[in-house]
């Protein structure tokens, strides 16, 4: 076994972990809650170990693919070929990334979760699945298993908000799962599509990405077919105008899933939109980013000023992920590497920051039951440590330099003036809102008179305290070590095809 | 020629039913339950004798039946199905008839009926074995006499039924007039020997066939009676009908297509697609609607058969090469889909058994909490039906319309998808009366019989392994449809 072969085997162990844990909890008792929440706690140290390791270990200047690893699952049968379907994992800078990010938003979700009393249980099975797919989507270079894992994360959904969730929880939960598989619908017939069009007998991303840039993939078809996985991943990228499941969504959910789904899931639609419709169809990107560009930009903007508005805690920030997704759309419709290069920044800058700030949520929500901005008021005054973290995660949401925020708008905004250059301008006014909201919830909630009713609010708790330090700490080292990303992303986002 | 050893199983299937049948005379003071212990064990002992089949020269019987891999993988898949219909009956039935022998020797005398809609290449001794079938449907659908949805259900069926199987006779027998044969092999060189137009007569044969064997299957519009006879019927009995008839159905549209009509498909495949079409339409849409969980589940398998049906488009679209490669992916769909249903069954069986409850849907509220592993159970068999992953549907369903990917029929696949997608909502909503609400009437947790729970995990570990990986069942599949397309390509040659 060579190094590489051997790091491979830490991809599928992290993929694994959280199955094998979800096998765990199934067998123990329901009753046993200790049992439970340890096996979840020491599930999310692995994972952020090997996390950490993936994204570590991940040579800036080696192959564009790492810890590549195949099994053949199925080949030689009816339509398929040699390789038909493979169990087929590797990361390249991105994915590498990603996989950080997931670490660090799962383990901080878990921590969270202490406090679910409610079937603990059923909640850490179905939390792990998630986790599973989450991973399991960014390693996969196989398109079946892409597949798999993508619809995989987006299945437990549905219970875990409508059981375990607040605010409307039956209503956000059947709108998200019916939204997101609705996109997954127009994912799936595209899949039909290329996979017959290219008439390789292989689900292979590698072999089909090849198909795409040689033409076997006609030009014409790419342009039909882009924009189903464009559309198909958007839905979950909440792109305008299908967004609307967000906002929704994240108020019913509870707190582990708000951060895992603003934090990891929504990066599976951007992720999606990199590696099946970048990646496999360059002539229909082309011929499409323009049309992303304005959607993306929309988004943006619309999300900011749909958060200027919003009274409840969890709409402000629902919105605002419209608008930082909206940002990554940019980004990536900039086809150029500095514009990729800030997508994926803003991918992992947004997830960390989206996940601080709905822990910081659920930590108030879970004392004061409320969470409309109105209610609150001087909260700065007994809850300190509570409002420094969320001033840290408004401030990076806001794009403030030295904090991940500014890092990642950066290199989006310098990538969309060289090619868009009015929409470069229609985003720093977005930005701009971003300012805006952010300011005046600061000065609703945290500073003024303290309203007597919240004199008895506690701090925030030990296990939230770690979590939110972790994520904190995320933000401030994307925010001054660049080049610790930058130097991972440089050759993958080059390599990608039609990028400049 | 005559090669008697061919059906050892069949005989031992129809010796043991004539001695179930004869025990319940003999020892009226057995136990009720051992009837379909022994019905199960003589199911699984089929299967076994099966698996030592003989494969027999195309001449012995003049060609009337061919043993091979395709007739063994109906053989195994169906006794499969009579062994757990007949452990889902032990409980349930205990008490809703009087006599039950004859109940277990017509599952097994249904077997039989099945085998042979497999392993016919000639319209009549299709016709009689599809008839074999159909009649232990029709009794087994009313048996629980005392209950009036029962006899409604059966007497609907059987008036349906009959006029279904004369459409049929009237298709063989328009067949027959223009070819002048009925056996598969026979059909196809006639065709052949007219030069590609097809007689005006034959396509109406073939409608005619297409609309009585849609009418077995349930396929739209042929579908009317599939909702009551699901009601009325006994709960395994449901879940026989669900399985059972689809998978014979199907096998015999395989092998009636794959042998005789084939190389013709210009004059056939627009009406499989459009029925293809007006079934997953029908039977998802209506579904929605639905407040008895029966009936749901009639109208999404109504769905299921659509999905299925694209295959057969997929035939007459791609001819012998895709549609090998299709039929293949269309078995291991069936092997998923009748895992995932016989699951849905056993724990709804299970859970009725042990509640009383009637089949309404509000009836298994809360069931997370009373039983949370049936619950599973159940929601792992519906999101199966979904086509979601890490179930069997996602991974069989894929397979199959990428399989049947022909350009023409990318629009039928569109349609089959946002179906899948509008059955996730149903499906959504049953999840939602067992994780969302606390039990009514204040059920509190119960515990499953030992078997019952025994066979719900054995089903929930098939469910996943079609789901995560179908590699060895594809690869049956794959071996069970060779000997298929390659009779109809000599004919066609």
């Amino acid at each position: 076994m060579t190094f590489d072969e051997g790091q491979g085997y830490v991809l599928l162990s992290t993929l694994a972990v959280p199955l094998v844990a979800a096998l765990v909890l199934l067998l123990l008792p329901g009753g046993f809650k200790g049992g439970i929440r340890w096996v979840s706690l020491i599930t999310g140290a692995i994972l952020l170990g090997t996390s950490t390791y993936i994204f570590v270990a991940y040579q800036a200047d080696g192959d564009i693919f790492q810890m590549e690893l195949r099994w053949a699952w199925i080949e030689n049968v009816s339509f398929l070929g040699e390789n038909g379907v493979s169990l087929y994992l590797g990361v390249d800078g991105i994915s590498s990334l990603m996989a950080l990010l997931t670490g660090i938003v799962a383990f901080a979700g878990t921590l969270v979760s202490w406090k679910v009393d409610y079937r603990p249980k059923d909640f850490f099975i179905l939390y792990w699945v998630l986790i599973a797919g989450v991973y399991g989507t960014f390693f996969s270079l196989d398109l079946f298993f892409f597949f798999f894992f993508y619809e995989l994360a987006v299945v437990p959904l549905y219970l875990l908000i409508g059981v375990w969730g607040s605010t409307r929880k039956e209503y956000g939960a059947m709108k998200l799962t019916m939204m997101l598989v609705g996109g997954s619908v127009l994912m799936w017939i595209g899949i039909f599509a290329v996979v017959a069009e290219a008439d390789l007998g292989t689900f292979s991303l590698p072999e089909l990405w090849q198909a795409g840039e040689d033409g076997v993939l006609g030009e014409n078809f790419q342009k039909i077919f882009f924009p189903f996985f464009v559309v198909g991943c958007g839905v979950l990228a909440a792109l305008w105008p299908f967004h609307t499941w967000s906002p929704d969504g994240h108020m019913s959910a509870p707190t582990a899933v708000s951060m895992v789904h603003a934090g990891v899931l929504m990066k599976l639609g951007s992720f999606g939109i990199i590696r099946l419709g970048i990646q496999m169809m360059p002539e229909g990107a082309e011929f499409w980013m323009p049309a992303l560009m304005v959607l993306g930009t929309i988004g943006a903007v619309y999300g900011a000023v749909g958060a200027l508005t919003q009274r409840d805690f969890k709409l402000v920030s629902g919105y605002s992920s419209v608008s930082h997704m909206g940002y990554v759309l940019m980004g990536l419709a900039t086809l150029s590497a500095i514009g990729l290069t800030g997508a994926s920044l803003q991918m992992f800058s947004h997830g960390v920051m989206t996940a601080l700030v709905f822990l910081l949520i659920g930590a108030l929500y879970d004392q004061a039951h409320t969470r409309d901005l109105k209610d609150f008021g001087g909260i700065a005054k007994v809850m300190p440590l509570w409002v420094i973290a969320y001033v840290i995660a408004g401030l990076a949401n806001v794009g403030l330099p030295g904090l991940s925020g500014f890092t990642a708008e950066f290199h989006i905004f310098v990538g969309t003036f060289q090619t868009y250059p009015v929409f470069g301008g229609l985003g720093i006014l977005a930005a701009a809102l971003a300012a805006g909201y952010m300011l005046r919830m600061f000065s609703i909630v945290f500073f003024g008179p303290l309203n007597p009713r919240w004199q008895e609010l506690r701090d925030v708790n030990p296990m939230e305290a770690i979590a939110g330090l972790l994520l904190v700490g995320s933000i401030v080292v994307m925010g001054v070590w660049w080049s610790l990303f930058t130097d991972r992303l440089a050759e993958t986002v080059l390599n990608l095809p039609g990028v400049s | 020629m005559r090669d008697y050893t061919l059906f050892i199983p069949e005989y031992w299937a129809a010796a043991a039913a004539c001695l179930i049948i004869a025990i319940e005379i003999a020892r009226p003071s057995l136990p009720r339950p051992t009837l379909a212990y022994l019905t199960a064990i003589a199911a699984v002992i089929y299967g076994g004798f099966s698996l030592f089949y003989i494969p027999n020269d195309p001449e012995s019987f003049m060609g009337l039946i061919q043993v091979d891999d395709f007739t063994t993988f109906f053989r195994v898949l169906g006794a499969g199905t009579v062994a757990i219909t007949a452990m889902l009956s032990a409980t349930h039935m205990r008490h809703r008839a009087s006599v039950l022998g004859e109940y277990y020797g017509l599952l097994l005398v249904a077997l039989i009926g099945l085998t042979f809609m497999a392993a016919a290449r000639e319209l009549l001794t299709a016709y009689i074995a599809l008839e074999i079938l159909s009649f232990s449907f029709y009794i087994l659908v009313g048996y629980a006499r005392r209950d009036v949805f029962s006899a409604e259900a059966s007497l609907k069926y059987i008036l349906l039924g009959g006029f279904a199987s004369a459409v049929l006779l009237y298709g063989v027998s328009l067949v027959y007039g223009v070819s002048g044969t009925t056996f598969y092999d026979g059909i196809a060189a006639g065709l052949a020997d007219q030069g590609g137009d097809m007689d005006l007569a034959m396509i109406a044969g073939l409608m005619l066939i297409i609309a009585g064997v849609g009418f077995k299957v349930s396929a739209a519009p042929f579908h009317m009676w599939a909702p009551d006879a699901y009601q009325g019927a006994p709960l395994p009995i449901t879940a026989f009908l669900s399985t059972a008839s689809k998978a014979a159905g199907f096998a015999l549209i395989l092998r009636l297509f794959s042998a005789s009509f084939v190389e013709e498909g210009e004059s056939w495949r627009w009406a499989v697609a459009g029925v293809a079409v007006l079934t997953m339409i029908v039977g998802n849409l209506v579904a929605i609607q639905q407040t008895d969980l029966k009936r749901l589940v009639a109208y999404s398998s109504i769905g299921q058969v659509g999905y299925m049906l694209v295959v057969i488009a997929a035939i007459g679209y791609g001819g012998p090469e895709i549609g090998e490669q299709a039929s293949s992916a269309l078995l291991l769909h069936m092997v998923g889909y009748v895992i995932s249903t016989l699951a849905l069954f056993t724990a709804l069986t299970a859970y009725y058994d042990r509640t009383g409850r009637d089949s309404s849907i509000r009836g298994i509220r809360g069931m997370a909490e009373s039983q949370p592993y049936l619950a599973l159970i159940v929601t792992a068999s519906l999101f199966s039906f979904a086509g979601l992953p890490f179930f069997a549907g996602f991974a069989t369903k894929l397979f199959m319309f990428q399989a049947s990917a022909e350009p023409e029929l990318l629009w039928v696949i569109g349609v089959a998808i946002v179906a899948s997608f509008i059955s996730l909502y149903y499906y959504l909503m049953v999840i939602r009366e067992m994780y969302l609400f606390d039990p009514e009437g204040g059920l509190q947790r119960f515990r499953v019989q030992p078997i019952m729970w025994a066979m719900a995990t054995l089903l929930f570990v098939g469910i996943l392994f079609v789901g995560i990986y179908p590699g060895p069942v594809f690869e049956l599949a794959d071996a069970a449809v060779e000997p298929l397309f390659q009779v109809g390509a000599d004919a066609g040659s």
